[in-house]
């Protein structure tokens, strides 16, 4: 299998991708943003038939399309709390924009090639990765992984508990906004592998299945990351074997699956361990609170 | 020539089979059609309406915007966009499951959207649970529905190789069937509205209050959401299933701008739903566009011009009260506590 250049091409890419999104999505689901994440999806999938149907560079189109609607969700979102009517409304009509695109695309070339591309653009297209398509995501993604990484801990921090943590001195809003645009660079990255609209798969489920194994950030974090890479390399040796199986789907039904057994987990040690339900969970975010403000609180008089 | 186009578009869907949905709407999507608009509109409605398809099509749209309206409303006012959009998805897997297995594409929809329902609305009514990780639920069901739909579609190959005609939707393909069952189901829709709408708006804005009147509202927050399911299965037949939401969501958020009433509310949001896919139709029909980019660019400049107008006229009071204005959830509260 290792044999194909295509696959290596593949595993590289798609590992990047799994560990900076299972970092970033650990983050969104602390941070309750798991729409605006299907909305950067979304906006991706435009951002490629814009490109396409402009003639444009798509890595290039895709970036700029992502980071500047990751920018104004926060500059939208800076003031009040994430808005689900805002982020559906504005979701929708973006996808109606790729419609259109979609339509002027097709105006445009031979023909036929509407459903194909519209395909690649929202499922993904892992396989067919070129050796330079594949290396620029690749440092692309790790760029989002470290800078993630870098601001981890107040990050951490101001999501938790953004009110302290703003008397504390971190930078709330800066550190929000730096966050979206991450993933906004993710899911610009994402689109083309796994797929615009599967994307949210990969950051939702496996940060998911993690904060319903472990209240500790420390190890969630590490679990989401481990997840959705076995998701990423079994889901693409799965589909290598599988000739119907496209890898985008197999990656995101994997995670899908993983979620499902967290949760099946999490349900057997709650019927064994007895207690009250309630006080697991206010515990669970206590303990997460204490950790993320103990460990600024130690980061910055280090 | 616009004529010559309009007919062999027309000769193109009476030549196929009347159960062949799909490849209709396969075709109904950038198929020749090219009427004109005139400043007469006597004569423009007289073109709208000159093809069964499109008064087929103008009919169903309008039951769908109705329902949209009504149950978009309570799920705008309960916070359940991102929940509304994962049952809208499930249309696409639903309905390549129905292709697949043979059976009529509509038991695909409601099949899959209830089935979601039921998952999302358990998993919302349990207790000690962050809205993250509910999110997170909701958000993975979301991706593997997706997931699975383009499986479907890959392992039925030929016609269905593009995901395009059930994503976003084609209006073009509605048959006399498919209205009738549409309207069977919306009477059935604003039926549970009359019967369960005044609990449900109390278990909606007050839930700790409302659970202490004795009001079921575990139940009720599940039965909700599989309206939503069937309501939102309904919608993806005319939209295509990623643009369901821009019917659910922008006509209530739109109506919630302007008015605190909530029969005001409710009526503006049936008017503005309406007015989105007359409009939207007509544009597509006219243009020649797809009919999707259309509808949401409608229901996207009536929310914005709505903000636009509810900011307005909040800010005088705004100064008055506080920091921030009252909001609509809070007029509601005092109205079914009234009521």
């Amino acid at each position: 299998m290792l044999a194909h250049e295509f696959i290596r091409n593949a595993l590289l890419v798609a590992t990047a991708i799994a560990v900076a999104s299972g970092l970033i999505g650990y983050f969104l689901v602390l941070r309750g943003q798991v729409f605006a994440g299907d909305a950067l999806g979304d906006v991706a999938f435009t951002g490629v038939l814009g490109a396409a149907a402009a003639g444009l560079n798509l890595t290039l189109g895709l970036l700029v399309a992502t980071v500047a609607v990751a920018l104004l969700i926060a500059v939208i979102g800076g003031r009040a709390p994430a808005d689900d009517v805002t982020i559906g409304v504005v979701l929708t009509w973006v996808l109606g924009l790729g419609v259109l695109f979609l339509d002027l695309f097709n105006a445009g070339a031979a023909g036929g090639s509407e459903g194909a591309i519209a395909a690649r653009a929202l499922f993904g297209s892992l396989f067919s990765l070129s050796a330079a398509e594949a290396r620029t995501g690749t440092m692309l993604a790790i760029g989002v992984a470290v800078a993630i990484v870098a601001i981890g801990r107040p990050l951490l921090f101001a999501s938790v508990d953004p009110l302290v943590a703003r008397v504390a001195g971190v930078p709330v809003r800066l550190l929000g906004a730096l966050f979206l645009v991450a993933l906004g660079v993710d899911a610009a990255v994402a689109a083309k592998a796994i797929g615009a609209v599967l994307l949210l798969g990969l950051l939702a489920a496996p940060a998911g299945a993690a904060r319903r194994l472990t209240a500790s950030p420390g190890a969630g974090i590490a679990l989401s990351v481990a997840i959705a890479v076995a998701c990423v390399w079994i889901g693409i040796a799965l589909s290598y074997e599988i000739s119907v199986l496209p890898p985008g789907s197999a990656v995101i039904l994997l995670s899908a699956l993983a979620y499902l057994a967290a949760s099946l987990i999490a349900a057997l040690r709650h019927r064994i361990g007895g207690r009250g339900r309630g006080a697991g969970a206010s515990g669970a975010d206590g303990r997460l609170r204490e950790a993320a403000a103990g460990g600024a609180v130690e980061g910055g008089s280090r | 020539m616009p004529m010559a186009g309009a007919i062999r578009w027309q000769t193109a869907l009476t030549a196929l089979e009347p159960g062949d949905e799909l490849a209709r709407r396969r075709l109904g999507r950038g198929a020749a059609m090219s009427p004109h608009l005139s400043p007469d509109l006597v004569s423009d409605a007289q073109q709208l309406l000159a093809y069964t398809f499109m008064v087929h099509a103008l009919i169903a749209a309008s039951i769908v915007a109705v329902m949209a309206a009504v149950t978009g409303w309570f799920m705008v006012l309960r916070r359940e966009s991102f929940a509304g959009h994962t049952l809208s998805v499930m249309a696409f897997p639903g309905a390549a499951a129905a292709i697949l297995a043979g059976i009529p594409v509509a038991f695909g929809y409601f099949a899959f959207s209830g089935g979601a329902a039921l998952v999302i609305g358990a998993g919302s009514v349990r207790r000690g649970r962050g809205g993250g990780v509910q999110a997170a639920l909701t958000g993975t069901v979301q991706a593997a529905a997706l997931a699975l739909g383009f499986l479907l579609l890959g392992v039925y190959g030929g016609l269905l190789e593009s995901p395009t005609s059930l994503l976003f939707g084609s209006f073009l393909g509605i048959s006399a069937t498919q209205v009738v069952s549409l309207a069977v189901l919306a009477v059935g829709v604003l039926a549970f509205f009359a019967l369960v709408g005044r609990p449900l708006l109390f278990a909606s804005v007050d839930g700790a209050v409302a659970s202490a009147h004795r009001v079921p509202v575990k139940a009720l927050s599940i039965s909700f959401m599989v309206v939503l399911g069937l309501t939102a299965a309904a919608i993806a037949q005319v939209t295509g299933a990623l643009l369901v939401l821009a019917l659910l969501v922008a006509p209530p958020a739109t109506a919630m701008q302007l008015t605190p009433r909530i029969g005001v509310s409710l009526l503006l949001s049936i008017l503005t739903a309406l007015v989105t896919v007359w409009l939207g139709l007509g544009l597509a029909y006219f243009t020649n566009y797809a009919a999707g980019f259309f509808i949401t660019t409608v229901a996207f400049t009536i929310y914005l011009a709505a903000r636009l107008i509810g900011t307005l006229a909040w800010r005088p009071r705004r100064e008055m009260v506080g920091p921030r204005p009252p909001s609509k959830a809070d007029g509601l509260r005092h109205a079914s506590v009234e009521g």
